[in-house]
């Protein structure tokens, strides 16, 4: 096989890489005049075509997705740039926006062009302070050379886009989140339907794209839908409701291993191969006890499982939620399972924006639970009391408005069904590790 | 007497021809002035509830829902620091850098130091994995961090 070439990464080393004129230099905008002169429905087409599913978390056919705003609307229809990137592990989008914005700001000109808006916000996570400013001196010299604003290089087309900064919560990445946070309110996510694509930010038809998605439209019109089909993973020709994984895919290693990173690479890598060939191996010469496949909400993966394909199919195959963000992070064997699922229960608890019973007591429960059992007082009937908690909550049982309890409940499916004899072992000898720290944060 | 500037007020109403309503400049407006004050008084509630024609009470429920803001009686030092606890920093020993900062400057998370130059706070994923443990210093990342890197960029401030 040939070595792959990273195209949303090619940029990201080069001197220089944020402003126009080295975008320019590289080809950048060099269509996009074409593009903007195609009619919206060829563009829906080719991005349809090629496959390319969304890169925030879900996988969902992002020109499909396009396909369902309301025909013929008079307007204004909006797009949506989901940059709150919060879940943990996860920052492939932030290089993106820091290293390469015009990619971006191509790729926003493109779907707003096929989704007929002419106003795109871009909502960033307040953290990311780096790519606010580099984003905003990108914006500006877009408008300075006619690249937005009024009648694009003589199209006819407008598109103005404007940033809008979170203010640190993880809630306001749930696309309905971030438009009602957006809008001024508390990011309360919204009982769907209506879906966005009908009735979403100001009540208006609206889009609401990942970053990352937002790069890949910017090759595909550019390398054309069989370039991005000739990458990844095809449909399971057994399963009919696989679309495929097609695509490069930026994977982020953090955790224990001797180099995290984040690579672009073809969908379908295995966390083995992450590990090892990208990311310098296990750290201190140790052994990987788990490895979480895509965010914490996605749950683990054990040790048996590592040669699974992390593309959108692989990772549900071995009980994983799904591929999520593709963000890997790695555990190692002198790790207690009990004081990782702790850390990711008490980020749900903390993150829950209460509005749903079940998710609000559920994660709450469940990280007293895990407190208790780092306290040297666990039961093991705590375990089973953790799977009921963790199997009523969530889209799935149908308890809770958004996904956030569902990412909430899998680590600890996954841990429990997977680890139960770290747990048991944990629980019997009655130790104690609540850190010191741990003490100081319940003083807040 | 107002509580905010003319200059932040004409700040804020520069907001408005980017959304199709005010209340959309919710969250532009309460960095500006939380920014700038290092806090969001009642009053200056009222104050931004009368320029967005809403009543105070939305800017508040708004506000409160975001544990980013703070009000009067928890103004901000001059700086903020957050420490990331979630899970990439944990497992590279975040925690302890947490911990050693508090000790420092005699603080809980939450806390303000005496002398009023940082506020020191828990994170939640910053985003910055491949640097973990991290913090951020206002809204500027700083990777890599361990008790004594931390104690010297602090130092520095
Ligand atoms: C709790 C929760 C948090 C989410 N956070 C993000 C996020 O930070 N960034 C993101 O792009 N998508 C996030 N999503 C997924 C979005 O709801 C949405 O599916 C996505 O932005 C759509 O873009 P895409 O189709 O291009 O992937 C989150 C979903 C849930 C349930
Ligand atoms: S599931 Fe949780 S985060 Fe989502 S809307 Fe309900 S309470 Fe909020
Ligand atoms: S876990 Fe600390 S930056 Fe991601």
């Amino acid at each position: 096989m040939a070595k792959f070439e990273p195209v949303l990464f090619a940029r990201i080393n080069k001197p220089d890489s944020t402003s126009l004129k080295t975008y320019m230099a590289d080809g950048g905008y060099a269509r996009i005049k074409e593009i903007l002169s195609m009619a919206p429905v060829d563009v829906i087409n080719v991005v349809k075509d090629s496959g390319l599913r969304g890169r925030g978390g879900a996988g969902f056919p992002c020109g499909l997705k396009w396909t369902f705003l309301p025909k013929d609307h008079p307007g204004p229809i909006y797009l949506c740039i989901n940059a709150d990137e919060s879940e943990p592990g996860t920052f492939n989008n932030r290089i993106l926006m820091e290293k390469d914005p015009h990619q971006l700001i191509e790729g926003i000109m493109i779907a707003c062009h096929a989704i007929k808006s002419n106003n795109a916000y871009l909502y960033l996570r307040y953290e990311y302070g780096h790519s606010y400013r580099t984003l905003d001196a990108a914006i500006k010299e877009c408008y300075a050379a006619g690249l937005l604003g009024k009648n694009i290089k003589g199209t006819g087309f407008n598109l103005d886009i404007v940033l809008h900064r979170g203010a640190g919560a993880y809630i306001c990445g749930e696309e309905t989140g971030l438009i009602e946070s957006l809008e001024g309110k508390r990011a309360w996510p919204r009982i769907k339907p209506p879906f966005p694509a009908i009735e979403g930010l100001f009540r208006k038809p609206t889009i609401v794209n990942n970053v990352e998605t937002l790069c890949c439209v910017t090759h595909i019109l550019y390398r054309g839908k069989e370039w991005f089909q000739s990458i990844g993973v095809p449909p399971d020709p057994n399963n009919p409701r696989d679309p495929g994984s097609y695509g490069p895919k930026l994977y982020c290693v953090s955790g224990h291993v001797n180099k995290p990173c984040c690579v672009e690479l073809p969908l379908g890598v295995t966390a083995r191969e992450l590990i090892e060939e990208h990311a310098g191996g296990v750290w201190k010469g140790r052994k990987a006890k788990a490895v979480v496949p895509g965010g914490i909400s996605m749950g683990f993966l054990s040790d048996k499982e590592f040669d699974t394909k992390l593309d959108f199919a692989g990772p549900g195959k071995v009980g994983c939620l799904g591929l999520g963000t593709a963000a890997v992070v790695v555990i190692d064997d002198q790790t207690s399972m009990v004081d990782v699922l702790f850390n990711c229960c008490r980020f749900m608890s903390h993150e829950s924006c209460g509005q749903c019973t079940p998710c609000r007591e559920g994660t709450a429960w469940m990280t007293k639970i895990l407190t208790r059992i780092r306290a040297g007082q666990g039961r093991l009937e705590d375990l089973d009391l953790l799977m009921e908690v963790a199997g009523s909550m969530g889209i799935i049982p149908g308890t809770t408005i958004c996904g956030l309890s569902d990412g909430a409940a899998w680590p600890v499916k996954n841990a429990i069904s997977k680890f139960r004899g770290d747990f048991e072992e944990y629980i019997n000898s009655k130790r104690a590790t609540v850190t010191s720290a741990q003490k100081l944060m319940e003083a807040h | 007497m107002s509580v905010l500037s003319e200059q932040l007020r004409e700040r804020i109403r520069q907001e408005f021809p980017k959304y199709p309503n005010k209340r959309a400049v919710t969250l532009p407006a309460l960095h500006m002035v939380h920014d700038a004050m290092r806090a969001v008084s009642t009053g200056a509630i009222e104050e931004i509830a009368e320029l967005l024609e809403l009543h105070p009470s939305e800017v508040h429920d708004t506000m409160s829902f975001y544990n980013f803001f703070k009000d009067e009686k928890h103004a901000l030092g001059k700086h903020r620091i957050w420490v990331c606890r979630s899970i990439s920093c944990m497992l590279r020993g975040g925690e302890e850098v947490l911990e050693k900062v508090c000790n420092k400057f005699h603080v809980h998370p939450g806390q303000t130091s005496a002398d009023g130059k940082v506020t020191l706070e828990f994170a939640e994923c910053l985003g910055a994995c491949e640097g973990a443990p991290c913090i951020l210093v206002d809204d500027e990342c700083h990777m890599d961090m361990n008790a004594e890197t931390v104690a010297a960029l602090i130092e520095k401030l």
